[in-house]
């Protein structure tokens, strides 16, 4: 096809008398670039393949062995070599949803004042304050977690917390026992301060996209900020906003080392969110050094494939959020 | 339409900047104003965009503002619905009375100030949503209306805007996909289903092609019975067609103000004939 291409431009171009090497020449640069940037594209999907192959012949002995019990069971000892991946992907799901749950609101109120009612000498201190907040480095997030978060969480908040919730149906159940201060809560809580900076940056970004004028006309119906927010800004940006949203929940499933030293590392599931827990993540970090068994290391890949899928899953589901979006919007 | 409005109308006129009481005294003291404009100064931060303008815009007609580029008409347009709010370096002082208020007072409700004096922009800028919702949204800012009444109300702003026939059987497809026309149709639609008093037209016809062109001017000229209108326009052809009066402004001063055929046949000024017949712009 190439071939054919090539030939007809160069007869077309005879009358215009180009010299036949430079055409050449263009040609070169073109197949070049062609060639190079195909290469690399196959580069990604080759990797890809590769990491999904890998996973799953890591993974391929512990599920052997265990079962579809690997996913649904909660035991998880090394010693008798019994693995039940349920406790971790709990906590991931779990400690990822408190993130969002928090972390949400407050990114899109703060993209919102930055581009709609921040006044002008504000806007960049703070735009440049939530880059540098996404710019620290998570083990930072972990210590200041450890040492300053999670003592505070403890003393102040998580006992007015309990006493608060103490007879109130499934919240007293939710926020139960003593007050250990690192568990699945300050563990969401610590997450939700590292989405923030990514969900904010993108929201704002997307934003500022707005055409002034269609925000004008919005106004110019007699809508108050909120309305034209909620009804022009929010579905002009919709898919950017979610793409955002998106950015940080990968990251808040993924997260390791912050996550690590707040959560409390315990394989089990307990019904209240102030109990240590552990998520995927976690556990692959703090159990690799010590996996010594074939079996063992094969049920730390597995939960990475685990992690991979539901990553897989979230960003399918984010996909099909917006085609259904879209569909409803009549585009 | 009260009598406060009347008086404000009398006194209007009685000042010796209205032009058009000049020439055609006995038909336009019959006129009452919507709008006076009177001793406005505009500024973008420090420059100085308009400088004191005094201009009446007569109820139920339809008054141009024309000029070469930035000499402050759309400027003009912006203030009457306190556009430039949204931006905090520009600001307007003197009047500028509408029923009886001065809108640049700072108690003025601006919500309810841009649901009276209605705008549609250059390019056309349906909202991100269906056809009818793009309708329905501004009714239901101020409305909680039934389902059936609503229904009545988006056909009837679209018959308005001679739209409804073009789009009544994809009222809920997205009003992006209409053409640049259809679109800036469907903008004042949308407008006038508020149920404003007066319509304000930044350049509405720039973006369009000179069919789109004539149908919105005949709209134009449907709906100044029921509304006031002020169309800011490039295009001198189509101020003389579809305008009442007309304004000329030059370097953010209001140059010339009269009936459209007497701004056009007999420009009392010779900075409005050379505009007008080509020499400068």
């Amino acid at each position: 096809m190439n071939h054919i291409a090539s030939v007809s431009i160069r007869s077309s171009t005879a009358a215009l008398d180009v010299p036949a090497a430079a055409l050449r020449w263009h040609n070169l640069r073109d197949v070049a670039l062609r060639e190079a940037t195909r290469l690399s594209a196959i580069l990604v999907l080759v990797l890809l393949g590769g990491v999904i192959v890998s996973l799953i012949y890591g993974a391929a002995p512990v599920l052997r062995s265990e079962g579809l019990s690997f996913f649904t069971t909660e035991a998880w000892n090394p010693v008798t070599e019994k693995f039940g991946a349920l406790g971790p992907i709990y906590g991931t799901l779990v400690t990822s949803f408190i993130a969002m749950l928090i972390g949400i609101p407050v990114s899109i109120g703060v993209a919102i004042f930055i581009t709609e009612l921040c006044p002008r000498p504000l806007k960049r201190p703070i735009g440049t304050a939530i880059e540098l907040l996404a710019g620290i480095p998570s083990i930072i997030y972990g210590i200041w977690g450890l040492f300053v978060l999670a003592p505070f969480l403890q003393k102040e908040v998580q006992p007015l917390i309990i006493s608060v919730f103490s007879g109130v149906p499934v919240f007293s159940r939710l926020f139960a026992g003593p007050p250990y201060g690192i568990g699945v809560l300050t563990a969401g809580i610590i997450l939700s301060i590292m989405v923030v900076p990514y969900i904010t940056s993108v929201t704002r970004d997307v934003f500022e996209t707005v055409p002034a004028v269609l925000k004008e006309s919005a106004y110019g119906l007699g809508c108050t900020t909120w309305e034209v927010v909620r009804n022009v800004v929010m579905p002009y940006t919709r898919t950017g906003v979610i793409g955002g949203i998106m950015l940080g929940l990968g990251r808040a499933l993924g997260e390791t080392m912050a996550v690590t030293f707040v959560i409390g590392n315990a394989h089990r599931i307990a019904p209240s969110l102030l109990a240590p827990g552990t998520t995927i993540s976690a556990a692959i970090a703090n159990e690799f050094t010590e996996a010594t068994g074939a079996l063992y290391t094969s049920a730390l890949i597995a939960l990475g494939l685990i992690l991979f899928l539901i990553t897989f899953l979230v960003l399918a589901a984010a996909r099909y959020l917006l085609l259904q979006l879209e569909r409803r919007a009549g585009k | 339409m009260n009598e406060r409005t009347a008086a404000l109308g009398g006194v209007a006129l009685k000042k010796p900047t209205i032009e058009a009481q000049e020439s055609h005294g006995t038909e336009a003291a019959a006129l009452p104003e919507k709008i006076s404009v009177r001793n406005l100064h505009f500024y973008y931060g420090e420059s100085l965009a308009l400088k004191n303008i005094a201009l009446p815009v007569y109820e139920k007609k339809v008054t141009a503002l024309i000029g070469p580029s930035g000499c402050g008409k759309s400027t003009l347009l912006r203030v009457f619905n306190r556009m430039y709010d949204l931006y905090p370096k520009q600001r307007a002082e003197g009047e500028v009375w509408f029923d009886g208020e001065n809108i640049l007072a700072q108690r003025q409700d601006l919500n309810l100030l841009r649901a009276r004096i209605g705008m549609v922009f250059q390019k056309p800028t349906p909202f991100p949503m269906s056809i009818y919702d793009n309708i329905a949204f501004g009714i239901r800012l101020y409305e909680r209306l039934p389902k059936s009444e609503m229904d009545d109300r988006v056909e009837s702003s679209l018959k308005r805007a001679a739209l409804w026939d073009e789009v009544k059987d994809k009222l809920h497809s997205s009003g992006l996909g209409l053409s640049g026309g259809q679109q800036q149709r469907l903008c004042i639609a949308r407008t006038i289903a508020v149920r404003p008093e007066v319509v304000l037209l930044d350049e509405p016809t720039s973006a369009l092609d000179p069919i789109a062109t004539a149908k919105i001017e005949e709209l134009i000229y449907q709906l100044k019975s029921d509304y006031t209108i002020v169309i800011v326009t490039h295009n001198m052809q189509q101020a003389a067609r579809v305008a009442d009066y007309t304004a000329f402004m030059y370097l953010g001063e209001l140059v010339e103000f009269g009936q459209t055929q007497q701004v056009f046949t007999r420009p009392k000024e010779t900075r409005t004939e050379d505009y007008i017949t080509g020499r400068f712009g």
